[in-house]
């Protein structure tokens, strides 16, 4: 029988595969990030040293402060110890590290793939959920825990137990205002948050033939939000072209050789899927959220449902839950939502790409509500400004922020006060998530500056026709 | 590295945790995540937002109830820690001197960190988790007896609930094995693997 293409990669990497299934992995590339910063204290109690610092890369992201060009414009507490305590790590094991006044610095899961640190082919993994996000590439990624990380840092790999097999197929072609983000939350809500637990996800059709790099990221980004901790696309053309000149990737012969490699990264005509699953690209419209899981998505035409016609008395009970804490009555029309808040950015969708979609809706228009840009690295702002978006952001009143995670997970300074309610092109819309008592929507960049213009939800769609 | 006890049989109360998709920003909220494992105030961070108001009041939750405040089990709904990969949560849990979680299904990445700690994860059915519960919230002084050895939850009516866990989790749990040593015994193993992958895949290197 065919292979996948997860277990192509997966099968170049183990090393020992026991009886019950798990297999031993050899891990290509490591990120880290300030949250980890005591891992290195820990191993160096225990006498273990790193065992390949040459495959580990640190990049600061959760606790920066995206006002802060410097570590002296951080005050001294949690953000700066963790920040400055991965600095110091890298200088103590001599592993390669982006501090926040380099301008490749940004969110880890955008780094990586802009410095070439990620490549088709490898097994990369973090500790982070979001890892999934370099699975676009056509790698096997994944989020790990701290014991975990202690684990890669000190023997270079992984004991991981193989999932099972699911493939999503994509037909047609995502429509104009439609972007990726709305695609994966039509697939969270049609498999629900947990609907991928256990399985890798490979993504394929003829949507991803056309779709770009950053989209496809957004996709494999949030595949841990439907319970799969691996989204994975087979390397194309788009692909290679995308990793070719990048810092960290091969080159000379051995480019050559990696793209040969590449190249046999499909799942085989016969390969076995224990799922498979088919949506309709061009039947997908702008998504919104309106509980507290990605899966409690609707199209913006749609309204807020009622429990009450829900048989399931579980699922009613969390309906109820999440209309009580996000204070919304059933039958409200989406579009009747205000907002008084917008954040753009996160490592779903803070590339280029996002800020363009972005500013392409704002331009000459102004912000209703308060507006946080911040773009997911340095090199992203560097480009943004080039092209004059950052401009386009300012004269419309909104903040144009120093790369970071942010308001995704407000552990920076950036959050909502409770009560207040958010457009947000992050990934969770978990209680609490952006600060105590906030209500988060997710959204794509698109919607999120439509939201931002109107000061509540609205179609994008319809701006497109104005535009 | 974490602290391992060895699992073994014990009774305990049960905790019922009504939350279906409970992401483990709810077991521990965000900005508890830059803590050291050893801060004394770890056991307050669990379930925090749910659990205190912020004057520290506590609020309604089963496991601010009298009845349930010395569980060692939670007993808990579908997709049980979904979300982030924060090993925090197991943390908390630990800090609190949880055990074990049963429920219908866990997130993949803190189903290992539970393994990883030392703490059980068991899988129940969803009717099963759902019977459970209500059986704690009607009789809430009864005990669950977990025994891994056997594989098997007795529950407050002293029916008998087996389930599955890979062989080798079982093994880690029970002797309470850390990873990074067993691993350094697969050197040798490792080493050779080196020597092949890096002459097929030096671009990779």
């Amino acid at each position: 029988m065919g292979k996948t293409l997860f277990e192509k990669i997966w099968n170049e990497h183990v090393i020992y595969e026991r009886d019950d299934g798990e297999g031993l992995l050899y891990i290509d590339r490591h990120l880290i990030h300030d949250l980890h910063y005591r891992s290195f204290a820990s191993l160096k109690s225990q006498g273990i040293p790193i065992k390949e610092p040459g495959k580990l890369f640190g990049v600061p992201d959760h606790s920066v402060p995206t006002t802060a060009k410097n570590l002296e414009d951080i005050p001294k507490g949690e953000m700066r110890e963790a920040i400055e305590g991965l600095q110091r790590s890298a200088k103590d094991f001599g592993y390669v590290h982006f501090p926040i006044t380099d301008k490749r610095h940004g969110i880890v899961h955008v780094v990586g793939p802009e410095q070439g640190i990620t490549l088709p082919g490898i097994t990369l993994v973090c500790g982070d959920s979001h890892t999934s996000t370099h699975g676009a590439l056509g790698c096997l990624s994944f989020g790990i825990g701290a014991t975990e990380v202690e684990h890669v840092l000190a023997t270079q790999t992984l004991w991981q137990r193989r999932p099972q097999m699911m493939r999503i197929t994509i037909t047609g072609q995502l429509a104009l205002g439609v972007s990726a983000k709305d695609l994966i939350l039509t697939i969270i809500k049609k498999i629900s948050a947990a609907g991928g637990t256990g399985y890798a996800i490979e993504y394929t059709g003829s949507a991803i033939d056309k779709m770009s790099v950053e989209g496809r990221m957004t996709l494999c980004n949030m595949t841990i939000e439907a319970g799969s901790r691996t989204g994975i696309i087979a390397p194309d053309d788009i692909t290679i072209s995308y990793c070719k000149g990048l810092p960290y990737a091969p080159k000379g012969p051995l480019w050559d050789e990696a793209v040969s490699f590449w190249r046999t990264l499909r799942s085989d005509k016969d390969a076995y899927f224990d799922k498979e699953l088919t949506i309709d690209g061009s039947a997908v419209i702008p998504m919104v959220t309106w509980g507290n899981s990605p899966q409690w998505a609707l199209p913006i035409s749609g309204s807020i449902p009622d429990p009450s016609l829900e048989n399931d008395p579980m699922l009613r009970a969390e309906m109820e839950a999440s209309l009580d804490y996000m204070d919304l009555k059933p039958g409200t029309s989406l579009s009747e939502i205000p907002i008084d808040t917008v954040f753009i950015g996160a490592c779903t969708n803070s590339r280029i790409e996002d800020m363009r979609a972005a500013a392409e809706v704002i331009k000459g228009q102004k912000a209703k509500v308060r507006t946080l840009v911040v773009p997911g690295s340095g090199l992203v702002k560097a480009q943004a400004e080039m092209e004059g978006l950052d401009k386009i952001f300012t004269d419309a009143g909104m903040e144009w922020r120093e790369p970071g995670c942010s308001m995704c997970i407000a552990l920076n300074g950036d959050m909502l006060k409770p009560g207040q309610r958010a457009a947000s092109t992050s990934n969770r819309n978990f209680q609490g998530r952006q600060g105590l008592g906030s209500r988060t929507h997710l959204v794509s960049p698109a919607m999120a500056a439509a939201a931002s213009v109107a000061g509540h939800f609205i179609d994008v769609r319809n701006l497109y026709k104005e535009l | 590295m974490p602290n391992i006890v060895p699992f073994k049989t014990f009774s305990s109360i049960a905790v019922p945790i009504d939350i279906p998709n409970c992401d483990t920003d709810q077991i521990i909220p965000g900005r508890f995540l830059r803590k050291p494992n050893n801060d004394p105030n770890y056991h307050l961070y669990l379930f925090h937002d749910l659990r205190f108001n912020s004057d520290g009041s506590e609020k309604e939750f089963s496991f601010n109830l009298k009845q349930f405040k010395n569980g060692k089990i939670f007993i808990s709904d579908i997709n049980w820690g979904c979300g982030s990969s924060r090993e925090n949560a197991v943390i908390a849990l630990k800090a609190n001197g949880i055990k074990s979680v049963i429920a219908p299904s866990f997130g993949d990445i803190h189903y290992n960190n539970c393994i990883k700690n030392g703490l059980l994860p068991i899988q129940l059915s969803e009717s099963e988790c759902s019977l459970l519960r209500r059986q704690l919230h009607q009789n809430s002084d009864s005990e669950v007896t977990i025994d891994l050895g056997t594989q098997s939850v007795t529950g407050p009516d002293s029916t008998i609930y087996n389930f599955k866990i890979n062989s080798f989790d079982k093994l880690r749990l029970i002797r309470g094995l850390d990873d990074i040593s067993l691993t350094m015994e697969y050197e040798e193993k490792i080493q050779e693997f080196m020597i092949d992958y890096r002459k097929k895949h030096g671009w990779a290197m």
